[in-house]
């Protein structure tokens, strides 16, 4: 399994989060060939990234292979403070995954 | 109708009270169940499709209450930032397409009542196509469109 895929920043500012965060994956389309062989190489892309706030899922993104490799996003929300739970997770079409916890500061 | 469109219009009407959608942001419901990936919507070609397997329609309200920003011109489209806001209240999620992909769909991102309407990411565009962002809130739904040139695209190669 995938490690260390996840990088993640939380901004407070009153008790709105924004959160900003960066993933390594090579998000494959299945289109593109080979140089090599030839021949195309399979597609592998995230398909779902989910981040809680404190073991409640604020947010959950369907993806397509057409998400930029090494995908970012950013959003943001209300109700945060200092020290709150921040998990991101995500699943490729692999069914490949990993996550990553931090505290909001 | 197949049984995955099937399913996500039936996931619709569960998730169709208030409560049952807490219950299922909370991770009382099982968000494997709830939040299955929707495919026959990503396998979509044409944008209409997508929205009618995604959403359940096509009906969108074109507003300057959606702010979609990305560049005018892509030099590469393996990389086209796009940025989506909107300062309507009780958004439920936003969804960016490119008409022109092979698959038009490119992501669905599902929201709580805490989030903001807001929501940036980088997309891959194979040619020159608008890119749409809808936006739904309070069960209704709102776009903003803008055309991307695109000089070398970013699926094949």
């Amino acid at each position: 399994m995938p490690k260390n895929t996840i990088k993640v920043r939380v901004k407070l500012k009153g008790d709105v989060a924004t959160l900003k965060s960066m993933i390594t994956h090579p998000m494959e389309t299945g289109q593109r060939k080979d140089k090599a062989t030839g021949k195309l190489i399979p597609a592998h892309y995230i398909q779902e990234v989910r981040c809680d706030h404190n073991g409640k899922q604020i947010m959950l993104a369907d993806w397509s292979q057409a998400i930029s490799k090494d995908p970012y996003m950013s959003f943001r929300f209300h109700g945060a403070k200092k020290g709150d739970n921040i998990r991101i997770s995500w699943r490729d079409n692999k069914d490949e995954s990993d996550s990553i916890e931090t505290k909001i500061s | 109708m197949n049984t995955s469109t099937k399913r996500r219009l039936m996931l619709k009407g569960v998730l169709g009270t208030g409560l049952l959608r807490l219950a299922a942001v909370a991770g009382v419901l099982n968000p494997l169940v709830s939040w299955a990936w929707p495919k026959s919507a990503f396998e979509s070609e044409s944008a209409n499709d997508a929205l009618q397997r995604l959403l359940g329609t096509t009906q969108m309200t074109d507003t300057a209450a959606v702010t979609l920003i990305a560049p005018p011109i892509a030099e590469n489209g393996a990389v086209v930032p796009v940025s989506i806001s909107t300062n309507l209240k009780n958004v439920e999620s936003i969804t960016i397409i490119a008409e022109n992909n092979p698959f038009p769909l490119i992501a669905n991102f599902q929201f709580a009542s805490n989030m903001d309407g807001f929501a940036v990411t980088r997309i891959k565009m194979s040619n020159t196509s608008d890119v749409i962002a809808v936006v739904k809130a309070g069960g209704k739904l709102y776009s903003a469109r803008q055309e991307v040139k695109v000089t070398i695209g970013g699926c094949g190669g």
